[in-house]
C-alpha cells in the first residue's frame, strides 16, 4: 500500500487562495493612493525618455565603437570639468571595453600630464601618463572646482551612470524585476545632455548663472549646456548630434561606472543555466528518495 | 543513507544520484574559485609601473637601492676591481650555478657577464631580497666582497651570487633595460 | 543535543574518538537521525536557506574586510577598487549586497511561517524569543553594514539613525556622542561599525546555534500544529528526506539571488549611495533599505521624537510577548478560520507599511502610515489576544498521520511510514 506523502494538499490550496485575497486588498489600497503618488512624484522629476542600450537584459553588451566615441566626447567635453578618477589608463585596453590595444592606451595614457614625486631633492614633478596611471582631474580639490563654476561641483563621473536615477512607481518597479530594466541613470543622463529649454513663462532662477534643464530635479543646474551639435568630430559616420552625443557618453559611463558588466552578465547566463538544471536534478533526487520511502513500507 | 532499496530500476537511479551529486561538488568547486582568487594580486597591483632611475648621480662603488613593486632593488656601479674578483670566480664554486637573470634564459649560467648588464659591466643590479626568507642583506659586507644577509648569514659575492650561507639561490635580476647611458627602467 | 543519538562508530578508530568527544554522533543525531515531521510544507526550508545564508553572507564579508579600508577618506574608493580590479571582487560584493537583502525575505517569510501556524506557542517560546533577538542582531548587522562604502545614502542614513538615539530625555546627546566618538558621523563611527558589523555575525551564529538546540529540543511544529505522537508514523530522518528537500528549495532560492547578483545587482540599492558621502550635503529623500521600511513608517508615524523611537521599538518588542497575547488552544491558523483572516490583513500591513515607508514624509502618506502603524499594534495587542480566546477552531486531526493520509488519494498504509533505518539500529528513542 502507498502513502503519498508529497502532494498539494488542502493548506497549500487555502493558502494561494488567501494569498490571491490578500493581493487584492493591497492593490485596492495602493490605487486609492497611486493618483497622489504620480502627482508627488510628477512634481519631482520629469521622467527620462527610455532609450534601448546595447548593453541592457542578459544578453547585454558594450558597443565598443559607441564607447570609443562616448570617450571621445568625455576627453574634449566633459572632462573640462568632470573628474573620471577611478577609471585608469590600463582599462581602455582591458577586454569587454572599449576594445583599444595596449598600445593605443598607453599612447593615451602619454598624452596626459601626471604629476608624480617627490623626486630625491623632494619636489613633484610631472611626467607622462603610463598604463597604472588614473585620468587626471581637471581641478585640485571640491572647493578649486566650486570656485571655476559658480558654485556648482561637477561631480566626478566614475561612477556617474549608477549614482542617477529616477523614481518608477508602483507597480512599474516590480515588472521591472522582470524585465531586468535598470537604465534609469543612462536614460537620464541622455536625456540631461539634450533637456536644455527655455525656462517656461515667468519662472526666475533662484540665482544667477543656472540653466532651466527639463530633466534635471528642480531643473535649475549650474551646467550650461555642456555640448552643441557638431562639436564633436565622429569619424566613423555616425550623425554628430546632441542626441547621439548624450547616447554614447551615457553609454561610456555606463562602462566607466561597471566595467566588468559583460563578464557579469555573461557569467550569470551560466549560473543561471547551471542552477536551473541542478535544481532538476535536486527536485527528482528528492522525489526518488520520498518514493521510496512509500515503496518500502508497500 | 544505505538501507533505500528501489529494485525496479537501480541503474536509472543511481544515474541520478550521481548526477545530482556530481552536479553539486561541481558546482561548489565553481563558487569556491572566487574565493580562492580574491587573493591574488588585483588589477592594480599588477599594473604597477615601473621604476626609473637617473644613473649619472651614482658614484663608482656606491650601491643605490630604490623601490620596485614594494621591494628593494640594489643597482650598484661597481669598480674596476670588484669586477676582476667576481669575474675571477669559477663556475664550480658556485652554490647556484645559474643566473637567475630576468633578462636571459633561464638556464643561463651565472658567470660575471650574465649577471651584470649587458655590454655596461660596471652595473649590477639585483633584487635587494635575500633567496632564503626575504630580509634585505647589507651592501658592502660578508666575505665575499658583496653582500651579507643579517638574519642567517649568506654570504654574496660582488656579482650578487650565493657563496656561504643557508640561502639556496644568487640574488634576482629583474627585468630591467638601459632607456639612455644614465636612465634605467626596471620593470 | 539530543538524547536519541543512534550513532554507532564502526571502525576502532571511531569508537576511540567518539568516547572522547561525541562530535560525531551529535552531528549524526541533529543532522541525520533527527526525525522531521512528515508533513512540514515549502514553507518549512526557509530555516535550512537562513543557516546557509547566513554562512554565505561570513564567507563573502571576511573576504570583503581583506580588501575595505574603514576610513572616511578610502573607504568608498576601497569599495570601487573591490568593484573594478579585485579579482571577481564585483561577484563577491554584489553577493554580499545583496546577500543582505535575501536573508531578510528569507527571514520575514520564516517569521510569517512562524506566526501562520503558531509555532511561538508553548512549549516552543524560548525558540521564537531567540528568533527575535537574532532579528535584532541582523538588524544592527545590516545598518552598520550598509554605512560602510561611505555613499550618500551610507552617511545620512548613520546620522538619522544614530541620532534616534538623542529622543532619550537627558542621557540622549551623550548617547549619540558616544555612538559616533566625535560631533558628527565619521572616521571613529566608521572605524567601530566595521569593527561590530565583523563580530555581529559571529554572535548571530552563536544565538542561531541556541535556536536551533532550542528546536532540537522541543521538536519541529508542523502545519496542522498537532504534536508529534509516534515518531514511527509521523516523522521522517531527517537525512535524507529534508536535506534533500531543503537543498532543492535551497537552490530554487539561489536561482532568485543569482538572477539579482548578475542582473540587478543596484536593483535592492539606492542610486546616491554611488555618491561619496558628503557631510555637507543631504540627499533630497532618504530612505532606509527596504527591510527596514515598514519601521522607518512606524517612527514617522508619530509626531513626538521619543514616542516614534519608543513605538518602533516597540514593534519588534511585542513580538517577545506574542506567545502569550495568544491564548489559543490551537497552533495552525489552518483550524483558526477568523484568525486566519487577521494573520493575512496583518501580512497586508506590514507590506502597506513598508510601501508608505518609501515614501516622503507628506500628506497623505502621514496620515496612512499612522493608520497602519496603529494596526500594527490593534493586531497584536487587542486583535489577537481576543479573537484567540473567544474564536471555536475547526477540528484538528488525531494526528500528523492521519493529516497526511486524509488529504490524500491513497489507502492507509499497512505499515507504520517509517523511514529507512540508520546504522541497523532502531530509531526513535525519545
Amino acid at each position: 500500500m502507498i502513502v503519498r506523502v508529497e502532494r498539494k494538499n488542502m493548506t497549500s490550496r487555502t493558502i494561494a487562495g488567501a494569498g490571491r485575497a490578500v493581493a487584492l486588498i493591497i492593490a485596492v489600497g495602493l490605487s486609492a493612493l497611486s493618483l497622489d503618488a504620480t502627482r508627488a512624484s510628477a512634481a519631482e522629476q520629469e521622467h527620462p525618455p527610455r532609450q534601448s542600450w546595447s548593453f541592457s537584459g542578459p544578453f547585454g553588451k558594450f558597443d565598443p565603437a559607441q564607447l570609443q566615441r562616448g570617450f571621445k566626447v568625455y576627453r574634449e567635453v566633459c572632462s573640462n570639468c568632470h573628474a573620471l578618477s577611478m577609471v585608469a589608463f590600463r582599462n581602455l585596453a582591458e577586454p569587454g571595453g572599449l576594445g583599444l590595444t595596449e598600445e593605443q592606451a598607453k599612447a593615451i595614457a602619454g598624452e596626459y600630464k601626471i604629476e608624480d614625486g617627490p623626486n630625491d631633492s623632494g619636489d613633484m614633478f610631472e611626467r607622462p601618463g603610463r598604463l597604472s596611471d588614473y585620468f587626471p582631474s581637471p581641478f585640485p580639490n571640491e572647493q578649486a572646482a566650486r570656485a571655476a563654476n559658480g558654485g556648482a561641483h561637477p561631480p566626478d563621473m566614475s561612477t556617474l551612470a549608477k549614482a542617477r536615477t529616477y523614481e518608477r512607481g508602483f507597480p512599474t518597479f516590480l515588472f521591472d524585476i522582470v524585465t531586468q530594466f535598470q537604465e534609469q541613470g543612462q536614460d537620464y543622463i541622455h536625456a540631461l545632455v539634450g533637456g536644455y529649454e527655455e525656462a517656461p513663462e515667468g519662472v526666475k532662477p533662484p540665482k544667477n548663472g543656472l540653466h532651466y534643464n527639463k530633466y534635471f530635479p528642480g531643473h535649475w543646474i549650474g551646467m550650461a549646456p555642456p555640448i552643441q551639435e557638431g562639436q564633436v568630430d565622429y569619424t566613423d559616420g555616425t550623425p554628430a548630434t546632441v542626441d547621439q552625443y548624450g547616447k554614447d557618453v551615457a553609454s561610456f559611463l555606463t562602462w566607466a561606472a561597471e566595467p566588468h558588466l559583460v563578464a557579469r552578465k555573461k557569467t550569470g547566463l551560466v549560473v543561471m543555466f547551471f542552477l536551473v538544471i541542478f535544481a532538476g536534478l535536486l527536485y527528482f533526487t528528492k522525489k526518488r528518495v520520498w518514493a521510496g520511502l512509500k515503496e518500502k513500507h508497500a | 543513507m544505505t538501507a533505500t532499496h528501489d529494485a525496479q530500476e537501480p541503474t536509472r537511479r543511481d544515474m541520478l544520484f550521481l548526477a545530482t551529486g556530481a552536479a553539486a561538488a561541481v558546482g561548489a568547486g565553481f563558487l569556491a574559485w572566487p574565493f580562492v582568487a580574491q587573493m591574488n594580486p588585483d588589477a592594480s597591483e599588477l599594473a604597477l609601473s615601473s621604476t626609473e632611475l637617473d644613473l649619472s648621480q651614482i658614484a663608482e662603488g656606491q650601491v643605490v637601492t630604490i623601490k620596485w613593486r614594494g621591494k628593494p632593488v640594489f643597482v650598484w656601479n661597481r669598480a674596476k676591481d670588484q669586477i676582476e674578483k667576481a669575474k675571477e670566480v669559477k663556475l664550480e664554486e658556485l652554490i647556484d650555478p645559474l643566473a637567475r637573470n630576468e633578462n636571459l634564459e633561464p638556464d643561463a649560467p651565472a658567470t660575471d657577464a650574465n649577471r651584470a648588464a649587458k655590454d655596461k659591466e660596471n652595473w649590477l643590479v639585483v633584487v635587494g631580497v635575500c633567496t632564503h626568507l626575504g630580509c634585505v642583506p647589507i651592501a658592502n659586507s660578508g666575505d665575499f666582497g658583496g653582500w651579507l644577509c643579517p638574519c642567517h648569514g649568506s654570504h654574496y659575492d660582488g656579482a650578487g651570487r650565493i657563496r656561504r650561507g643557508p640561502a639556496p639561490q644568487n640574488l634576482d635580476v629583474p627585468p630591467y633595460a638601459f632607456e639612455s647611458d644614465t636612465k634605467i627602467k626596471i620593470g | 543535543m539530543e538524547g536519541h543519538s543512534v550513532y554507532q562508530p564502526k571502525s576502532g578508530v571511531a569508537k576511540w574518538f567518539e568516547d572522547r568527544l561525541p562530535i560525531v554522533g551529535l552531528v549524526h543525531a541533529s543532522a541525520v537521525a533527527y526525525p522531521v515531521p512528515r508533513n512540514l510544507n515549502y514553507f518549512w526550508t526557509f530555516g535550512g536557506i537562513l543557516t546557509v545564508m547566513l554562512v554565505a553572507q561570513i564567507l563573502t564579508g571576511v573576504v570583503l574586510a581583506m580588501h575595505y579600508v574603514p576610513d572616511s577618506t578610502l573607504a568608498f574608493a576601497s569599495v570601487e577598487k573591490i568593484m573594478r580590479d579585485v579579482n571577481y571582487g564585483w561577484l563577491l560584493r554584489y553577493m554580499h549586497a545583496n546577500g543582505a537583502s535575501m536573508f531578510f525575505i528569507a527571514v520575514y517569510i520564516h517569521m510569517f511561517r512562524g506566526l501562520y501556524y503558531g509555532s511561538y506557542q508553548a512549549p516552543r517560546e524560548v525558540l521564537w524569543i531567540l528568533g527575535v533577538l537574532i532579528l535584532l542582531l541582523m538588524m544592527a548587522t545590516a545598518f552598520m553594514g550598509y554605512v560602510l562604502p561611505w555613499g550618500q545614502m551610507s552617511f545620512w542614513g548613520a546620522t538619522v539613525i544614530t541620532n534616534l538615539f538623542s529622543a532619550f530625555p537627558l542621557v540622549g546627546p551623550s548617547i549619540v556622542t558616544w555612538l559616533w566618538g566625535g560631533f558628527s558621523v565619521g572616521d571613529p563611527t566608521l572605524n567601530r561599525f566595521f569593527a561590530l558589523h565583523y563580530l555581529l555575525p559571529f554572535m548571530i551564529a552563536g544565538v542561531v546555534g541556541l535556536h536551533i538546540w532550542a528546536l532540537h529540543h522541543v521538536g519541529q511544529n508542523n502545519p496542522t500544529g498537532v504534536e508529534v505522537k509516534d515518531i514511527r508514523k509521523d516523522t521522517v530522518p531527517f537525512t535524507p528526506y529534508a536535506t534533500l528537500k531543503d537543498s532543492f528549495a535551497m537552490v530554487c532560492f539561489f536561482i532568485f539571488f543569482a538572477w539579482f547578483i548578475f542582473y540587478l545587482p543596484n536593483f535592492l540599492g539606492h542610486a546616491d549611495n554611488y555618491t561619496e558621502a558628503n557631510p555637507l550635503v543631504t540627499p533630497a529623500h532618504i530612505v532606509p533599505e527596504w527591510y527596514f521600511l515598514p519601521f522607518y513608517a512606524i517612527l514617522r508615524a508619530v509626531p513626538s521624537k521619543l514616542g516614534g523611537v519608543l513605538l518602533m521599538f516597540g514593534a519588534i518588542a511585542v513580538l517577545l510577548f506574542l506567545p502569550w497575547l495568544d491564548g489559543s488552544k490551537v497552533r495552525s491558523a489552518n483550524y483558526r478560520p477568523i484568525y486566519r483572516i487577521f494573520f493575512f490583513l496583518l501580512v497586508a500591513d506590514c507590506i502597506y507599511l513598508g510601501w508608505i515607508g518609501s515614501k516622503p514624509a507628506i500628506s497623505p502618506y502621514v496620515g496612512l502610515s499612522q493608520l497602519a502603524a496603529a494596526y500594527y499594534f490593534l493586531h497584536f495587542l487587542v486583535i489577537l489576544p481576543i479573537v484567540s480566546r473567544l474564536e471555536t477552531p475547526k477540528p484538528l486531526p488525531a494526528s500528523i498521520a492521519d493529516s497526511v493520509l486524509a488529504n490524500g488519494s491513497g489507502p492507509l498504509p499497512g505499515q507504520p511510514g517509517l523511514a529507512p533505518l540508520v546504522g541497523g539500529s532502531t530509531h526513535g528513542q525519545v
